[in-house]
């Protein structure tokens, strides 16, 4: 390993732990988001500052070229990340879609007024109706 | 006096009908007077909510398009904090007979959601090819699990009653397809009665039903994904409020 390439990998490590960390200040990224982001930094980190700990991690665990170990964790982080952001958007889309549906009725209640004052006479008699009933029903 | 069907709710979701809706309300209010339209508007981009005001029906506009299953919903949650008893869905593209909703009440009187099937006998309408073989498939697993025998699942002419309509006010499925197919599902799974009763359908207003044998391929697959999810969901996430 040449000396550069071992500045490279501490420098790589170093740069995404920034970037996470200022995001994280800026309130831009939410704890629960970053978590990933610093512990694959952290791994990067180590396995940069020294280079021996991958190797022997590797050998460990039975895989033979230790940057191999480094693809499957670096894959395997980011198919979870994205797995993690499926889900989420899955979680909004249905808040959305609820807050759509208040969004309705609420709009409904507010131009309730107006709509008693329709200008056909079925219109202003089932606004009666639907009055009265709902008096009748003491809610 | 009040009319027997003051305590019932019309649902009908809406999707640029401005050319239908207004005839279909006159009909309802025609053939079940005393009840209340709620036309729930779904994103349209035409008059469909002006027009359905004019007819005479409340109208609830979603702020974008959700779907038949978001628009029920609408329908649901309106249903119980009005205090209406039932739900009966319609159409606004006048494929639904209004005098088929009376057969349907009536129904509810022993069962909780009733659905009023296309092939049951009455009317004339008809589909054919991969799309029949999945309603059939559909309709037979269906009927296993709610204990009623079924055969068409997929019709969007269904009454609730009070059970059905708290239990779907907070978990009616918003998904394609979800909405007809895994409704079903939850409601057997809640313990809920399901009944059929014949009804006949109309020839749709406007626009043609696809024969596509692509999209039938496409649709039974949905369906079938549909069913699947709907019933490997934990049983926990459906419940009813027992004291409604």
């Amino acid at each position: 390993m040449t000396p550069a390439s071992y500045i490279l990998g501490i420098v790589a490590a170093v740069l995404v732990l920034i970037v996470v960390v200022e995001l994280l200040r800026r309130r831009h990224l939410r704890e629960r988001h970053a978590i990933w982001w610093i512990i694959a930094g952290v791994l990067a980190l180590i396995a940069g500052v020294f280079p021996t700990t991958l190797t022997w991690v590797a050998g460990l665990i039975g895989v033979e070229i230790p940057v191999n170990l480094v693809f499957f964790v670096g894959i395997a982080t980011l198919f979870l990340v994205c797995l993690q952001h499926s889900s989420e958007l899955t979680q909004l889309e249905s808040k959305t879609r609820i807050l759509a549906e208040r969004i309705a009725l609420l709009e409904m209640d507010d131009h309730r007024p107006a709509n008693a004052a329709a200008p056909t006479a079925t219109a202003t008699a089932t606004a009666t109706a639907t009055t009265k009933r709902k008096s009748g029903s003491g809610a | 006096m009040e009319s027997p069907y003051a305590r019932t709710l019309i649902v009908m979701p809406a999707l640029n009908e401005e050319a239908s809706v207004g005839a279909v309300i006159r009909e309802v209010y025609a053939a079940l007077p005393g009840v209340t339209v709620l036309v729930v508007n779904d994103g349209s981009t035409d008059h469909t909510a002006e027009v359905a005001a004019q007819a005479g029906a409340r109208v609830a506009s979603l702020p974008f398009n959700l779907g038949v299953g978001g628009a029920m919903r609408v329908g649901f949650r309106y249903a119980m904090e009005n205090d209406f008893d039932n739900v009966v869905q319609v159409d606004s593209d006048g494929q639904h007979d209004p005098s088929g909703v009376p057969a349907l009440l009536a129904e509810l009187g022993s069962a909780d959601l009733v659905l009023g099937a296309r092939f049951a006998g009455e009317g004339d309408y008809r589909v054919r090819g991969p799309r029949m073989w999945a309603m059939k498939t559909l309709a037979s697993v269906l009927s296993r699990t709610s204990g009623a025998r079924l055969t068409d699942t997929t019709s969007g002419f269904r009454a609730s009653g009070p059970r059905a309509v708290a239990l779907f006010a907070s978990h009616y499925p918003a998904e394609y397809l979800g909405d007809t197919i895994e409704a079903l599902v939850i409601a057997s799974r809640a313990g809920l009665v399901v009944r059929q009763v014949p009804v006949s359908m109309r020839v749709r207003a406007g626009g043609v039903p696809s024969h596509n044998p692509m999209k039938s391929a496409v649709y039974l697959g949905r369906a079938g994904l549909a069913l699947v999810f709907a019933f490997a969901r934990p049983a926990s996430s459906y419940y009813v409020r027992s004291n409604e």
